[in-house]
């Protein structure tokens, strides 16, 4: 009991100085797990999705659509449930800076598709049958705050003009991993309109989405569909879904490296402004450990003493700054709004969290503890702090 | 009133060498991020902001925010091409181009990753146009042939765009046949072939752009009100570099917040780290306060050489952070703008604007971390000051 006890009242002799290191750790800590959700935040796409759905596009690059009649074609390939589209809107609500993801989807094999957007069973029903009504998450109607029967109007980027959308639903996420931002309106809408004014511009699909009757098989199943349209003018590409949104993971790759590498920066920073604390620390008591010494301690209690003073300043620091992290996160994946549509701190992260903790109050203890350790019992009496 | 010397002032962060290095060291760490966030900005920036000319003007369809969301049927083409303003070169045409300009999806060289890569099909006048482009390697493509020409970031950055290797897209193969630089623009990034042949590969009745040489660059007013007032056209017009310039905003602006957020944040456990230095600094020093006290130096004087202490150790740690984050100009960086969705090649770039403001948040951080020490430090009484050493 007299160690422990001895640790913690040495830990805050410097009252000042101790509260100063442990707030710059829960400063640090803090920083660092945010910074580590917001690149869990950048996968959260790809973690949402469902092997048994393969993502077919053109061949080219998402730019380029494909035929309609190809939805025909892929059904009958061997081992596909079910196949549906999409259609990347690119719309602008009032002003550039409200972006969120819009697509016009084949609304009624879409949301079968999506098992994982929850709805109200009269809402749903209620934009199926409406051709300009509009789906959206949660999250994007509580930051615009729609309410259902309200008038959206989108200014095309790709397909000109304005378009007017009544909300009929809003969907929940099954759970926290799922995007609660996402627009959805009916393909057929946005075909007939098109259509109507540039007859060339019809009846293309950006994406179909094609559900797999058993996961086991994706890779042979999306082989076949690509060799079905092998040599045609829009030759296809399949992937799962999962691969897909890697694709756009790895688009961003320079930017999500550089956030992972700045978020070991703080670490590294901490571990310099408690290393410090701790030199100081022990610079300033070599004479008791001389003392110590001289009473008949050995070397390796007083670097045991000091290293274990610095430990519980960086746990005690690091478990305070886990419990903070959560709220921050939360007011920060507010602020953020639709550009981290899924932000939440993980449990890797928490752990993560805490092994930092650990390795800044071990690595900032190293150099002062095996100083200490060694000091002669006649230099240290002598020494003056 | 006489302030205590500078050297003198130096010299007390020489005397405790570890304390000041892992303080100083914090700094600077918390500096080079600053700086390399903001140089990564600035680099973007100078990129796009290079890559259009002052006197060219880019029309696109209305409402689009890019080239490749953009159309421009050939009617309107032909509509653009006739309006009045628009120099002629040396053989007596208009210097026009009008541009298809899609998006494909090529592997990285080295990670094998896929990102979309510009390609653009450009007319006798496209190089005209663009004076900064220069074939390095190889030679131009032959028009009406399926060859191409790739942008030196993209020749390097992407399989099968080396000089003679070649690329498969739209049921073609293209060989690569030259590499153009284009200094630090965004046409290095692109991919260019001959636009009737890309139209007909890619099956596309419409342009994506089209590009012009103003007689006069004061001239660009009346050329807009004159597409503006044309019922028949339904386009937008842009100076060249102001669509390029456009296009950089919002990456630019994502990375500027993100980093300018994340080391202020960074900066208050550097600042802490000042603070504890110097408290250790006055603590330790009682005594000399106290003589210094007693041999007439004011409060003041105690109060600003305390906080010179500081403010020089904020400026070793800027110092150093922004030496470290000059090698990043080294660096070369590339990513997919989101704006356009396309890859955009730069590099990090360190302007004297960001030396300034890098310098100046690092003696903020000495500042904030010294100030309550230093005023400690000149509160002291001198008989308790001298009574404690």
């Amino acid at each position: 009991m007299f160690v422990p006890l001895f640790v913690l009242r040495n830990a805050f002799r410097h009252k000042l100085r101790t509260t100063l290191t442990m707030v710059g750790i829960i400063v640090a800590i803090v920083a660092f797990g945010l910074l580590r959700t917001i690149v869990d935040a950048w996968y959260a796409g790809a973690e949402a999705t469902s092997s048994a759905r393969l993502v077919t596009r053109n061949a080219i690059s998402l730019v380029f659509s494909l035929p309609l009649n190809y939805a025909q074609k892929i059904r009958q390939v061997e081992g596909v449930a079910g196949v549906s589209w999409a259609n990347w809107f690119g719309g602008v609500y009032i002003t550039e800076s409200n972006f969120f993801p819009q697509f016009a989807v084949d609304a009624a094999t879409y949301l079968d598709m999506y098992p994982e957007y929850v709805f109200k069973p009269e809402e749903k029903k209620a934009f199926l049958v409406d051709r300009q009504g509009v789906v959206v998450g949660r999250k994007l109607a509580d930051l615009y705050k729609w309410k259902i029967g309200d008038q959206i109007p989108l200014r095309g980027t790709i397909y000109p003009g304005t378009w007017t959308f009544t909300l009929r639903a809003i969907y929940d996420g099954a759970d926290a991993k799922v995007d609660e931002s996402q627009f959805l309106f009916h393909w057929n809408y946005l075909n007939d309109t098109v259509k109507a004014r540039f007859p060339r511009r019809g009846d293309f699909a950006g994406v179909y989405i094609v559900e797999i009757r058993d996961p086991a098989q994706a890779a042979e199943i999306s082989a076949r569909i690509d060799a079905t349209f092998k040599n045609s003018l829009a030759e296809t590409l399949t992937e799962t879904e999962k691969a897909f949104q890697l694709g756009f993971v790895a688009m961003t790759e320079a930017i999500l490296v550089a956030i992972q590498a700045v978020s070991f920066v703080v670490i590294i920073i901490i571990m310099a402004v408690m290393a410090n604390t701790m030199a100081m620390t022990a610079r300033e008591r070599y004479s008791e450990y001389a003392t110590m010494k001289a009473l008949g301690f050995g070397g390796g209690f007083v670097a045991m003493l000091i290293i274990a003073e610095s430990l519980s300043i960086a746990l005690g620091g690091g478990l305070i700054a886990v419990l903070l992290t959560l709220p921050v996160a939360e007011i920060f994946g507010n602020a953020m709004g639709t550009l981290f549509p899924v932000f939440f701190v993980s449990h890797e992260t928490m752990l993560m969290q805490v092994g930092a903790a650990l390795v800044v109050g071990l690595v900032a203890s190293a150099v002062p503890a095996w100083r200490a350790g060694r000091v002669r019992i006649v230099d240290g009496l002598r020494s003056v702090g | 009133m006489i302030g205590i010397p500078i050297s003198y002032i130096a010299r007390n962060l020489m005397a405790r060498r570890l304390t000041t290095l892992l303080t100083a060291g914090g700094m600077a760490l918390v500096v080079y991020v600053f700086a390399t966030v903001l140089m990564l900005a600035a680099g973007l920036r100078e990129t796009l902001v290079g890559t259009g000319q002052p006197d060219n003007v880019i029309v696109i369809r209305k409402g689009s925010q890019s080239e490749v969301q953009s159309g421009v049927d050939r009617r309107s083409a032909g509509i653009v091409e006739t309006l009045p303003f628009i120099a002629t070169g040396e053989d007596g045409t208009r210097l026009v181009s009008k541009e298809p300009v899609v998006l494909i999806n090529l592997p990285k060289r080295d990670s094998g990753k896929a990102s979309n890569v510009v390609i653009r099909g450009v007319t006798d006048h496209g190089l005209t146009l663009r004076p900064q482009v220069k074939i390095v390697e190889g030679r131009m493509f032959r028009p009406g042939t399926s060859e191409i020409i790739a942008g030196s970031s993209v020749a390097t950055g992407f399989r099968g765009a080396a000089i003679g290797e070649t690329l498969r897209f739209a049921q073609r193969d293209w060989t690569v046949v030259g590499v153009f630089d284009a200094g630090r623009t965004g046409f290095n990034s692109e991919i260019w072939g001959d636009a009737e042949q890309l139209m007909q590969a890619f099956r596309r009745q419409a342009y994506s752009a089209v590009i012009f040489r103003l007689v006069d660059a004061d001239r660009f007013d009346d050329l807009k009100r004159a597409v503006e007032g044309d019922q028949r056209l339904q386009l937008d017009v842009k100076r060249e570099s102001q669509f390029y310039a456009d296009q950089s905003e919002q990456l630019a602006k994502f990375i500027s917040y993100l980093g300018t957020t994340i080391s202020i944040i960074f900066s208050i456990g550097a600042i802490i780290g000042a603070m504890i230095t110097m408290y250790a600094s006055v603590a330790s020093r009682t005594g000399e306060i106290g003589t210094l006290r007693a041999l007439g130096f004011s409060r003041t004087a105690i109060l600003v050489a305390f906080l010179g202490e500081a403010l020089l150790l904020g400026l070793v740690g800027g110092v150093v952070g922004l030496i470290g984050a000059s090698f990043m100009q080294a660096v070369p960086i590339s990513t997919t703008n989101f704006q356009t969705f396309a890859e955009i090649a730069f590099h990090f770039t360190l302007t004297p604007q960001i030396i300034a403001i890098s310098l100046a948040f690092s003696l903020v951080m000495g500042f904030v971390g010294g100030f309550l020490p230093a005023a400690r430090a000149s509160r002291m009484k001198i008989v308790d000051a001298l009574r404690a050493a």
